[in-house]
């Protein structure tokens, strides 16, 4: 396997980009990712989006967005109708079989003009489940509902996972929720949004994109004083059903963090895309962290969540702490489809 | 170092105006099942699956593949979901192509797939958008105007996008799969057949169909351990390039000819035509044949159209068959109708094309694009290992 790291990363995210379309929105990520490395355009190897058209409401959307690389001359490049996180494991794949030397990686989401929770109902079984319109609430809703039943979290935990978000996220300035002041308390005091869920159970949606440039070799290290290198990165999907599903588990976040060899070595922090507390939860589990290990120092997805973008997001925060050396050893978890059924983690560390 | 891959087995549906029989699931299972059955292995052999589809909208399911993991078998594996536009299929196979090449997995299931009966495609493509003009066109209303330029460019006679019709329409009833059988047609009834966005008629179209197309690839030792026939991966490829920008050649895009020229010099072809015993091409208006023969190579700049009056793309005594399957223009469900080409191309060389079969083939191309002719997935197979 080559050595594979990710150089440089750029973000942004906010409650609604009203008057943004999703060109104007990458155009100047891209550039940042690209330029804090000193690269253009020419000097990538492979190019790969993750997207959706049902959130952009159009056909092949990202046909337009790739407006925003500047694909003249034309580019070898890709998508998937992914997270970004998962456009980053095509990059990394492409990067391993050799002839390229890096790999530029982005992704985004605008959920603001339109309702995310039952817009994600169109992402449910369309035979049995999808003639329901069960919007995302109310199934997570089910989920919580048999996790507190069966012992498997308390609404205790749960306000404390609301809290570390809501208080992590006052030092990030991409975050949409924040509270220096929240306490389990205040969380718990709060109305049901979908019982037993409350407000801060539940991901602030947000608008966003981020881009990620990936190098190889002595190409990384000229390129970034510590690159964050990828030392395992896996994913792994569950069954949709819900029937056949124990709601209180993911075995793919378990399987994934095993083939990713997370539990190798004492992990300083973990970045997870959860969209709930119970979730986050379940993650923390599943993925194996220990006390020793720094969660969601940015707030995680729980302080925005920009559909498609958010795992992404989560690769970057953690990339950036190798970066700048506050860690030696991160992970950076994606999640994609219903109660977690589809989970990717990488795992990264500083030289 | 690529690790060598082979195309182990090969799965695909009848393509037809609608599967009413079968949901998605069972639409998708089909394909796999019948890849698996032709690679000879289990649903327990398959590492990882991939799948392509084009725009959701055409089923109205936001990231099918998600509610689709059991019936493809990747419960507890990795699955990927790539969408590329209209060359989907092809840089679906692309990418579960890369998975082998870089040594992560043996043996990687890849599936197209559409179901365009449970939605209208027009429809899916033509959603309003803010502060923009549609010019609800469609893809023809769009082509047409860039074949036009081309007809401008190289005097080519009137009715040579109805000889590539009435040729693809002949190959399709020699494939049990194709979608249109049309036993009676004659050419004076394509040539009279309505004309729909000039020079485009009716009959120079390709159809919309429910279908899937499924491949299983290898490793080395896979390929070398399969029972039958494999297709080796001579080379693989995918361009992209924007919709718009000055000097922009609509007619022969630079990602076209840039995706052919690395994938050819991976296979180390000099002599495209001389070399290629078959040709897979994406063809949904027929006047593409000629247009693509030209950007990809296998002839000089404004002779595409000589290939076709001459014959040289008919499987029956030309030199250079082209879309012997019947090509898009005989069966067109989007999602799949790249992996088919690059199915079809590795059918040849494996000797398993059946009736449309190109006697003695070893070398075959198969072909996508996609968007506004921006899009390109390409790849080379052959009935030997390549020697690099």
């Amino acid at each position: 396997m080559r050595d594979i790291a990710v150089v440089s990363v750029a973000q942004h995210q906010q409650k609604a980009l009203t008057h943004t379309t999703e060109v104007e929105l990458m155009v100047p990520i891209i550039n940042e990712a690209r330029g804090a490395v000193g690269l253009t355009q020419d000097d990538i190897g492979f190019t790969c989006s993750g997207s959706s058209d049902f959130l952009a409401g159009q056909a092949f959307s990202f046909v337009h967005t790739l407006d925003a690389v500047g694909a003249v001359p034309p580019i070898s490049e890709s998508h998937v109708e992914m997270d970004g996180a998962w456009a980053l494991y095509e990059s990394w794949v492409k990067l391993q079989i050799g002839g390229i030397d890096t790999a530029l990686v982005y992704s985004y989401g605008k959920s603001s003009p339109g309702s995310l929770r039952d817009v994600l109902s169109t992402q449910l079984d369309p035979y049995y489940l999808g003639p329901l319109w069960p919007d995302a609430f109310a199934m997570a809703a089910l989920q919580a509902r048999i996790m507190l039943e069966s012992g498997a979290v308390s609404e205790q935990r749960l306000a404390e996972i609301a809290v570390r978000s809501l208080n992590g996220a006052v030092d990030n300035p991409l975050s949409v929720r924040s509270s220096p002041d929240a306490t389990i308390d205040s969380v718990l005091a709060e109305a049901p949004i979908a019982d037993p869920l409350r407000p801060s159970d539940c991901a602030a949606s947000a608008d966003g994109g981020v881009a990620v440039v990936l190098a190889a070799g002595d190409r990384a290290r000229e390129l970034c004083e510590r690159p964050a290198w990828i030392r395992g990165i896996d994913h792994r999907i569950d069954p949709h059903q819900p029937g056949v599903r124990d709601l209180t588990r993911a075995p793919s976040a378990h399987k994934a963090a095993v083939e990713a060899g997370a539990g190798n070595d004492r992990l300083d922090a973990a970045e997870l895309a959860a969209p709930f507390t119970t979730q986050e939860h379940i993650l923390e589990a599943e993925l194996g962290l220990g006390s020793d290990t720094v969660v969601n120092a940015s707030g995680g997805a729980l302080a925005g969540h920009t559909m498609m973008a958010a795992g992404l997001m989560r690769i970057a925060d953690a990339a950036r702490q190798i970066h700048d050396g506050r860690a030696d050893r991160v992970l950076g978890h994606a999640a994609s489809g219903l109660f977690l059924q589809q989970n990717l983690v990488c795992v990264m560390e500083g030289e | 170092m690529a690790e060598r891959t082979a195309v182990l087995g090969v799965g695909q549906t009848k393509y037809q105006t609608t599967r009413g029989d079968v949901s998605l699931p069972g639409l998708v299972r089909e394909a796999a099942y019948r890849a698996l059955e032709d690679a000879e292995v289990g649903w327990d052999d398959i590492d990882a699956v991939v799948v392509g589809k084009a725009p959701d909208f055409f089923e109205g399911v936001m990231q099918p593949e998600l509610f689709l993991a059991e019936a493809l078998g990747a419960v507890g594996k990795p699955l990927l979901r790539v969408h590329t536009a209209g060359s989907v299929g092809g840089s679906t196979a692309v990418v579960a192509a890369s998975l082998v090449q870089a040594g992560i997995h043996r043996r990687v299931l890849t599936l197209g797939f559409e179901k365009q009966s449970e939605s209208n495609a027009t429809w899916a493509l033509s959603l309003p958008q803010p502060f923009s003009v549609s010019i609800n066109a469609g893809a023809g209303g769009y082509f047409s105007p860039i074949i036009r330029q081309y007809m401008a460019r190289t005097n080519a006679p009137e009715l040579i996008g109805c000889m590539v019709a009435f040729k693809d329409r002949q190959h399709a009833l020699l494939n049990p799969y194709a979608h249109l059988q049309q036993k009676e047609l004659t050419f004076d009834q394509v040539v009279e057949s309505p004309m729909l966005w000039e020079p485009i008629r009716f009959s120079e179209t390709c159809p919309s169909s429910d279908g899937a197309c499924a491949l299983v690839l290898g490793d080395e030792a896979a390929g070398d351990a399969s029972p039958k026939p494999v297709a080796w991966l001579h080379g693989a490829a995918l361009r992209s390039e924007a919709n718009n920008f000055p000097g922009r050649d609509e007619v022969n895009p630079q990602a076209s000819r840039d995706c052919a020229d690395d994938v050819f010099a991976q296979a180390g072809i000099t002599d495209r035509r001389a070399e290629i015993d078959e040709v897979e091409i994406y063809v949904p208006f027929s006047w593409y044949e000629p247009m693509w023969l030209e950007s990809l190579g296998f002839c000089e700049i404004g002779d595409g159209w000589k290939l076709v009056e001459e014959g040289a793309t008919h499987l029956d005594g030309g030199d250079l068959p082209v879309n012997c399957s019947g090509g898009v223009l005989s069966s067109n469900p989007i999602g799949a109708s790249g992996m088919i080409r690059f199915a079809e191309a590795a059918l040849q060389v494996r000797g398993m094309a059946g009736d449309h079969q190109v006697d003695g083939a070893r070398k075959a191309f198969g072909h996508a694009y996609g968007g506004g002719a921006q899009y390109y997935a390409m790849w080379i197979v052959g009935a030997d290992k390549p020697t690099s």
